[in-house]
């Protein structure tokens, strides 16, 4: 079972895995409904929150992959999902060529050790009533690793080192760091076991500008040097294109288009694609007034969420069909794969107000 | 800038807050003004000054212990010495403010539409009905579906879009002469937040207001703003039209955030150069330049000497608070902007490359 070698991925998304490579993850139609209920003493199920519907993608060794979409899409669920942190109600995770989708206990317990996520708030994700030389050493610990007290020490200071936190600072409590310090604290916690995977959730959205820049140069560096494999979860979407190898974009708990992250940010394919980047407010005053396209509307309810593609409800472009015959994810010739019967052709791309690279 | 008398115009403004810890200087003299119609957008971190500043115009630190000196001048009024009864006729009806949290600032459990119509009682003498109507008027102008029928509906049958849109119709009822508007889209998707920016410069079209936007978020000001003031640690180290601190800024700080952050349109290769350190405690703000210890591009008496916002020669509009020469300063962000990292340019512009 443990042996079981890698298989080919799903054949209905057969290009949402990279060109070459071998895959560290692999997920499959991954599917997770939240029950919703009714009524205190008899609690009657009457519908369920689809928030992840039948997922496929897979991720290199090496290689970043990151997650975009807007509150409610699913991307922190698919990450928890990978992680297990919840059960799946369906499909696969496949991690270092194993089925990991089911595994309990102490077989649970060994996978964990080699992925690791960093968390969105350095505030809440410290227990404040430990130094952190504890919390950076708590993983040793649970895994009964580095016995002696001396040893992990220098385990520890030597990962403060890594992701640029001074040594001496070992018995200082979280307080008395910095948001971007108690970030690097994360980071250097989610190294200590040399993970290879690493799920990153939103690491910098609580941070200040300023130190945005510190945290995203040290994932890179750290990427790079350890050749981690790394998810990368955020809504900004510059912020994800600097950080990643390929983006998948996420509507209502589908993936809508997944692609190498410049042809996906200069002609995406998918209208969800194209509206997402013409809304991000770009620093240039010289292009004030420019018009562009804008989405109206909500984001439907994912506990109904709209039938085939659950984007057309929205969608500019949208015909009968996209409301009757859902689109697949399909390579659309231009490098991404878009779930789309009708994609953007360049003119409209220019059009909806895609700033291309200079 | 126009020459006509400001819309508003605040003077050496000075915020303090006695605590334990000692006394919080968060915001330490600023100056600005806000003309009829335009935009002005404060850009700063956390800790800046830059909510605080907004709060004290509208007489909203009053309560809290706050030391405030300077002046606030709104139409020629100096808001600082009105009773707390004159304020509250100022606010809400001259100027309004929008918050960054639609959902903490509705009530729970009072309807959309009830807030609205309290809103318009509270400064205009006409019957329920009209103010009813009124409401739905105002939910139509932010562009809420079906407002007749939506006025009723509570907080958290909204979105947190329309809860925005609701806040900013709240903030109209009186179509006031002023907008604050702090971090209003902070809290919001991307898609969301693009709609609540085109539904502030639309409005601000058709009603011919000022809006003074906050917020951390470089491309939102550039997106709005004529003009825009830098914060950092209680001050205002720049200021001028959003196209100058573009294209031409002057402080380093200015530079920091325009080079720490990923931008669509730029390669991926090229490295991000993020501001060193973290930003200061407001109780012991560093000596001199506020800005120095963390300045690749200080120099020794940096510490020493406080820089005073001074125009940069040549442009009398544009506004900076830095210690070094106008020359210096141009040199050392042409290297930056060619992509050079700070060690780099200082070496080309002839400065020590082992600065304080």
């Amino acid at each position: 079972m443990s042996a079981a070698p890698d298989r080919a991925p799903a054949p209905t998304t057969p290009g949402a895995t990279p060109a070459g490579g071998e895959p560290l993850v692999v997920v499959r139609d991954l599917v997770k409904h939240f029950p919703l209920t009714r009524g205190i003493v008899i609690r009657r199920r009457i519908g369920a929150v689809r928030a992840v519907d039948g997922v496929s993608f897979s991720v290199n060794r090496g290689e970043t992959l990151g997650i975009v979409g807007e509150t409610g899409c699913g991307k922190s669920t698919t990450a928890r999902l990978i992680m297990r942190l919840l059960e799946a109600t369906g499909g696969e995770v496949r991690f270092d060529g194993r089925d990991i989708t089911h595994l309990k206990g102490h077989e649970l317990k060994a996978v964990r050790r080699e992925m690791q996520m960093i968390f969105q708030d350095p505030y809440s994700s410290l227990n404040p009533r430990k130094t952190i030389g504890s919390i950076i050493g708590e993983p040793f610990v649970i895994h009964g690793l580095e016995q002696g007290k001396g040893e992990r020490k220098r385990a520890v200071q030597e990962l403060m080192e890594t992701v640029g936190l001074n040594p001496e600072h070992y018995n200082r409590y979280p307080h008395e760091f910095s948001g971007g310090q108690r970030q690097r604290i994360g980071v250097a916690r989610a190294l200590a076991l040399k993970p290879k995977l690493l799920i990153a959730d939103e690491p910098v959205s609580a941070l200040d500008v300023s130190i945005q820049a510190q945290v995203l140069n040290l994932l890179r560096d750290l990427q790079r040097q350890l050749g981690l494999t790394v998810v990368f979860i955020a809504h900004d979407l510059s912020v994800v294109r600097h950080m990643c190898d390929r983006v998948a974009v996420m509507y209502l708990g589908k993936i809508v288009e997944i692609g190498p992250s410049d042809p996906l940010y200069e002609f995406p394919r998918h209208p969800y694609t194209g509206a997402l980047l013409a809304a991000v407010p770009v620093a240039d005053p010289t292009r004030h007034g420019v018009q562009r396209r804008l989405l109206s509307g909500d984001v439907p309810s994912p506990a109904n969420p709209p039938s085939a593609c659950r984007f057309h409800t929205r969608c500019p472009k949208a015909q009968p069909l996209c409301s009757t015959e859902e689109p697949l994810l399909v390579e659309k010739g231009s490098g991404t794969e878009a779930a789309c019967h009708f994609p953007l052709t360049r003119e409209e791309v220019a059009a909806i107000g895609v700033r291309s690279p200079a | 800038m126009s020459a006509e008398e400001p819309l508003l115009r605040v003077e050496d403004l000075r915020v303090e807050f006695p605590t334990e810890d000692g006394l919080v200087h968060a915001v330490d003299g600023i100056t600005y003004q806000v003309h009829r119609g335009r935009t002005l957008g404060i850009v700063g971190e956390s800790g800046s000054g830059k909510t605080v500043g907004s709060l004290t115009t509208l007489g909203l630190t009053r309560g809290q212990g706050a030391r405030i000196s300077g002046r606030v001048l709104f139409e020629g009024r100096d808001l600082l010495t009105l009773s707390e009864d004159e304020m509250r006729k100022v606010r809400g009806n001259d100027i309004s403010m929008v918050f960054q949290d639609p959902l903490s600032s509705l009530h729970p459990l009072y309807s959309v539409g009830a807030q609205l119509t309290e809103a318009v009682l509270a400064h205009r003498d006409v019957s329920k009905a009209t103010a009813r109507a009124r409401a739905v008027e105002l939910l139509g102008l932010v562009g809420i579906p079906d407002p007749a029928r939506r006025v009723s509906d509570y907080p958290h049958e909204f979105s947190g879009g329309m809860r925005q849109r609701a806040m900013i119709a709240m903030a109209l009822a009186n179509e006031p002469k002023l907008l604050i508007a702090d971090e209003p889209t902070t809290a919001l998707d991307v898609t969301v937040q693009a709609q609540i920016l085109a539904l502030m410069e639309r409005l601000q079209r058709e009603l011919g207001m000022a809006i003074v936007i906050i917020t951390h978020d470089l491309g939102v000001v550039a997106e709005m703003a004529d003009d825009i003031a830098v914060m950092y640690a209680g001050r205002i180290v720049e200021t001028a039209s959003a196209e100058l601190v573009f294209s031409s800024p002057e402080h380093p700080y200015t530079w920091g955030l325009l080079r720490s952050i990923p931008r669509l349109g730029r390669s991926r290769e090229e490295s991000l150069v993020p501001i060193p350190g973290t930003p200061p405690s407001l109780i012991n703000p560093p000596s001199g330049c506020h800005f120095h210890p963390r300045c690749p591009y200080a120099q020794p008496d940096h510490a020493r000497i406080d820089p005073a916002l001074e125009p940069v020669p040549g442009e009398p509009s544009h506004h900076v608070a830095c210690l070094l020469e106008a020359g210096v300063r141009r040199a050392l962000w042409a290297e930056l902007r060619a992509g050079r990292m700070p060690e780099q340019a200082l070496a080309a512009a002839g400065l020590p490359v082992e600065p304080a």
